[in-house]
């Protein structure tokens, strides 16, 4: 690590446009951050001043309530703002939400979109950062950034990792980040779910693609189970809850032919009984309440970076 | 044009006779605590606690402080500085602490970490032990056990230069390039 990084990046719109040094250095930055919830006192003062509009337009409970967590962390004010109750009803853009937004001067805007690329929408509209907070299938950066600190606390590195992905992977922006991520930091990524809903095209973003679990599961450091949307119309085709689990879900016994310090990640919320079972879940190999721990530290750290990034206009300075 | 204001023969001289100083100016020594301020002031922490201990018979708890969160320019500065974790694994209510770091100059960096330090507790008190003191303060701070006082301009920099960060021991006077 070293004592000089610049970061320059205003907005975190996804791990695509990340580069290798910028994740580590995201990393490395949480690393600090997470003994600050640690204190008696909870709090640092690196952001007071600052205001960050927390703009959910899709439900939302375990991402928002993490961000509004890290920004209190961070002394930064905070609005929550319920987008489906609001002027979005009324008809008005993203655009102009962005603008009337700034002229209360906000400073960052975190936003969660049904509709992929919504936050670089509106970082086109606005001077202050843009975190995207997942946009519809695109991408969940913040998610991917958790998945990636906790598997680096618990390994040391990513580099030469193997990775499973297993479930829902074609409506997963969680997926998604988290390929981009990993490949960039040099880990094998396999995916697995069903021959019908697996992604064929995945196969060119380098990683292996598989609809066979044990397959999937031989040799892998660590997995990560994905949340099954039976909600979403366009699974409706798909085997039933009960012949996913006998197949994919993540079980004792499928743990057992796995490497013994195998970690199990979900980004939540579970289907308990469904990707995964209660025994796993709660088990010696979950890291599941330790990656919503971690992800207070990563969105301090992208709040902090975003917000003091040094910006063109800086540039002169040195 | 640069001059060499302690050597490493020096700066090890110095640093024993703050560790007695620290001695002499307490009854008790009992809750001596040292925190150092990163980077430096962490290597100069331990080096007066390992001086201390050996002087005393105690074993004094030392802690790292860094910090960049509570500065009162992190907006304006052009190069961020990598933020590290602060490390202070005991309780710091009722302790006499010893701050270190190894340049005293505006004062801000101690204002920052007294700010940051009443976040873990009320000690009974706070000492500043500097290596150098270079003038310029611009807020009440002083230091109570200093190394060497370096009456310098603001177009001077002094560079302190530790084996643990920086392969060696030495203070240097310098001039600023035109800033």
């Amino acid at each position: 690590m070293t004592d000089k990084f610049i970061w320059t990046k205003k907005d975190l719109l996804g791990i695509e446009y990340l580069s290798a040094a910028e994740i580590e250095h995201i990393l490395d930055t949480a690393a600090s951050f997470k003994e600050v919830s640690t204190r008696d006192i909870k709090k640092v003062p690196a952001l007071r001043g600052k205001t960050a509009a927390n703009l959910f337009y899709e439900p939302s409970t375990r991402t928002r309530v993490s961000f509004e967590v890290a920004e209190k962390r961070l002394s930064c004010d905070v609005i929550n703002m319920d987008m489906k109750a609001s002027s979005v009803l009324k008809g008005e853009t993203l655009a102009d939400t962005g603008r009337n937004l700034e002229a209360l001067k906000i400073d960052v805007f975190i936003i969660r979109h049904t509709y992929a690329g919504a936050a670089n929408v509106l970082s086109k509209f606005v001077k202050g950062s843009v975190i995207n907070a997942g946009d519809g299938k695109h991408e969940h950066p913040t998610q991917a950034l958790l998945d990636m600190y906790t598997l680096r606390e618990k390994f040391g590195k990513i580099k030469g990792l193997n990775v499973a992905i297993i479930g829902d992977i074609s409506h997963s922006r969680v997926a998604r980040s988290n390929i981009w991520g990993l490949r960039k930091l040099g880990a094998n990524v396999v995916l697995c779910a069903p021959e019908i809903i697996l992604p064929k095209y995945a196969r060119e973003f380098g990683v292996k693609v598989t609809s066979n679990i044990d397959e999937a599961l031989k040799d892998a450091h660590a997995i990560n189970v994905l949340r099954m949307q039976f909600e979403r119309d366009d699974i409706k085709s798909f085997p039933t809850p009960s012949e996913y689990f006998k197949n994919y879900g993540i079980t004792k016994e499928r743990l057992k032919k796995c490497r013994p310090d195998i970690v199990v990640m979900h980004p939540g919320p579970m289907n308990r009984g469904l990707e995964i079972s209660s025994d796993v879940a709660d088990g010696k190999n979950s890291v599941i309440l330790e990656q919503v721990t971690n992800g207070i530290a990563v969105r301090m750290a992208v709040l902090f970076l975003t917000i003091t990034a040094k910006r063109g206009e800086n540039e002169i300075l040195n | 044009m640069e001059k060499v204001i302690q050597t490493a023969d020096a700066i090890e001289k110095t640093l024993q006779r703050m560790a007695y100083e620290i001695m002499e100016k307490h009854e008790s020594v009992d809750n001596i605590v040292f925190v150092g301020i990163r980077t430096r002031g962490v290597y100069l922490a331990k080096r007066l606690k390992e001086k201390f201990d050996k002087a005393a018979s105690k074993n004094a708890p030392i802690g790292e402080l860094d910090i960049t969160l509570y500065r009162d320019d992190l907006s304006q500065i052009a190069d961020a500085p990598v933020i590290k974790a602060t490390t202070i694994n005991f309780d710091i209510n009722g302790k006499n602490i010893i701050l270190t770091d190894d340049v005293l100059y505006t004062g801000r960096t101690i204002r920052a970490a007294l700010t940051e330090l009443a976040d873990f507790g009320r000690p009974a008190s706070i000492e500043l032990a500097v290596l150098i003191d270079r003038g310029h303060r611009e807020l009440p701070i002083s230091a109570n056990y200093i190394g060497k006082s370096v009456p310098t301009s603001r177009k001077e920099f002094i560079q302190v230069k530790l084996k643990e960060e920086d392969k060696e021991d030495i203070v240097i006077l310098g001039e600023r390039n035109d800033r």
